[in-house]
């Protein structure tokens, strides 16, 4: 009996949690359909009264958020190719070629990839301002098309493949760049898909540095865009969490179809440092 | 395809881009911090200068002790309420996955959307907390807020130092747990089901209540994890940026500066003042802190804290 009471405590603290943790987007969904006047009712409403598509409106033709989206968007893919671009070879390199010095330079990748970001933006924007790509898609996606995790996580994989594959590709007279893309990248799928999931969470969401390397509204993706917009605007709150809403949208949907791939790609991330 | 030297043409697309877009910024960091380099005025080389004006500019030590209130109350918190999640989640069966992904919704989501919806809650006149705290008939201010939490608890007698940070800034804390809770209770999770089932065991022979075996067993046992969440939740809160930014002020970092954090002024400086050096003197100081966080962590990874999914 005395079990069962506490059972019942612990699911209602966790429900209590949830719901904590649930509050802010339904709060966000919920007013993003309302009217301004309704969303600053005190008290509050919960469902809108009238369900109007206000906000959305404001936000997708008067100002510029189909932009912004148009932008992330393209930052998302060109940086998902270029990390697998870089990625792929570099992991190869690591796990199938013999060189010297090769556990010395992976080594140095890793403590490269520890340094966090605010600690050489600046040089780092004073260096893509030298190269002139303010304000440009370059300076947008080039710096991040290195990740040292992706390397790491497809070394990983790519050294859990039997060695005999590689001798009986080499018979038949295989290339390095076909052995990777008809053997090894087929048998890398569930790796693949984590570097890309994480590196369009990780782009879909930068801020620092997009808001410090663009300039123009037509170039801001749209973390930077919604950051703008709620400086400036404070009193539209229908309109100010419709554009919330409308930048977490791609990556909430993302979650809850690769819900399993993310969470444990992230339990992996525990160890990537 | 047996070429001596094909590894260079592999590493080569990896290599130049770190080399070009890592290696060289950090350099330069370290070059540029001694130099005087400003949007006017040429550009001098000074020594150590820029570090001494560091040591004697108030803003920067008022910058420094807001990130330290900032991580002393965030991390015991973030990791206090994390924990204890875990530890209920572990406890259950039915429903375990469900919450966890609950849980994590937050951590994905991008900060800025956060922030937007959070800084709404926070508004004293429209926000959602201060309409809660009117049943109780309370009223704070919230982000607006300047005076330390321990003032606006225990009155006003306090010495500087004991004030506590802001309710500003502590406004930004507890957002800030809200956000990170999904994430290390995954990690505390992946740590509680590598203890064995023995010892649980064992101890309720023995005739052990639950808060004893939790005290006893899962805490000891569990530490190598609690120490990594606390290393990486730290190095993490160092670097608070996004929600200063965006919630606090006019202008960021307000109200009376009591929220400015590191980043912040280390990105006013050399970004918004176009003060290079001086703003690269800051990102150094930065650098060297969380340089013996990640070292401090490194030495406990070592120790095999290993996570299976």
């Amino acid at each position: 009996m005395r079990c069962k009471i506490g059972k019942i405590a612990v699911y209602l603290i966790l429900v209590i949690g949830a719901f904590i943790s649930l509050l802010p987007f339904l709060w966000m969904f919920l007013t993003s359909f309302k009217t301004p006047y309704e969303a600053v009712l005190i008290p509050p409403t919960w469902i809108p009264k009238n369900f109007v598509l206000y906000g959305y409106k404001r936000v997708l033709s008067q100002l510029n958020f189909l932009q912004y989206f148009k932008v992330s968007f393209t930052v998302v893919v060109l940086n998902i190719i270029g990390v697998l671009f870089t990625s792929i070879l570099a992991a190869y390199a690591f796990s199938w070629l013999r060189f010297r010095g090769r556990e010395t330079i992976f080594v140095s990748f890793l403590a490269l990839m520890m340094i966090p970001i605010p600690v050489y933006v600046l040089p780092l924007f004073i260096l893509v301002q030298k190269f002139g790509w303010v304000d440009t898609y370059m300076g947008l996606v080039v710096p991040w098309c290195v990740n040292v995790f992706s390397i790491f996580l497809l070394r990983q994989q790519f050294r859990s493949i039997p060695k005999d594959l590689y001798e009986s590709a080499i018979m038949d007279g295989c290339s390095h760049l076909k052995f990777i893309w008809k053997i090894l990248l087929p048998l890398s799928k569930p790796t693949l898909i984590t570097i890309i999931i994480f590196n369009t969470i990780g782009a879909w969401n930068a801020f620092m540095w997009p808001l410090m390397v663009t300039i123009s509204d037509k170039m801001r993706p749209i973390q930077v865009g919604l950051a703008y917009f709620a400086q400036g605007e404070s009193t539209d709150y229908p309109a100010l969490m419709a554009a919330s809403s409308l930048a977490i949208l791609p990556l909430i949907l993302l979650f809850f179809i690769f819900q399993r791939y993310i969470i444990a790609s992230y339990m992996r991330s525990g160890l990537k440092e | 395809m047996k070429g001596k030297f094909s590894w260079i043409i592999f590493l080569f697309p990896a290599l130049v881009l770190l080399i070009i877009f890592r290696f060289v910024p950090l350099v330069n960091l370290i070059r540029y911090s001694l130099f005087a380099w400003n949007i006017t005025g040429p550009v001098k080389f000074v020594g150590f200068k820029n570090f001494i004006n560091i040591f004697k500019d108030p803003f920067f030590w008022n910058a420094f002790l807001n990130t330290l209130w900032y991580v002393v109350f965030t991390v015991p918190l973030s990791v206090a309420i994390s924990l204890i999640v875990a530890v209920l989640l572990n406890q259950i069966k039915f429903l375990r996955n469900f919450f966890r992904t609950i849980y994590f919704l937050p951590v994905i989501t991008s900060l800025v959307a956060i922030s937007v919806v959070w800084k709404w809650f926070y508004d004293p006149t429209r926000g959602l907390l201060n309409y809660l705290l009117s049943f109780l008939g309370l009223k704070l201010l919230w982000l607006e807020e300047p005076r330390g939490i321990f003032e606006i608890l225990f009155g006003k007698d306090l010495p500087q130092i004991l004030e506590g940070p802001s309710l500003a800034l502590f406004s930004l804390s507890i957002m800030s747990v809200w956000k990170n809770l999904g994430y290390n209770v995954l990690i505390f999770l992946a740590g509680l089901q590598n203890i064995s089932k023995v010892y649980y065991e064992a101890a309720k022979i023995d005739g052990a209540n639950s808060f004893k075996i939790f005290l006893k067993i899962t805490l000891p046992l569990l530490s190598p994890t609690t120490f990594y969440v606390l290393i990486m939740t730290t190095i993490a809160s160092f670097q608070v940026f996004a929600p200063v930014w965006i919630m606090t002020g006019p202008p960021p970092g307000g109200p009376l500066g009591k929220t400015s954090v590191l980043v912040y002024y280390l990105y006013q400086k050399g970004f918004e003042e176009y003060q290079v050096g001086y703003g690269s003197a800051i990102a150094f100081v930065v650098f060297v802190i969380l340089l013996i966080l990640t070292i401090l962590q490194k030495k406990i990874l070592e120790k095999r804290v290993y996570y299976e999914v």
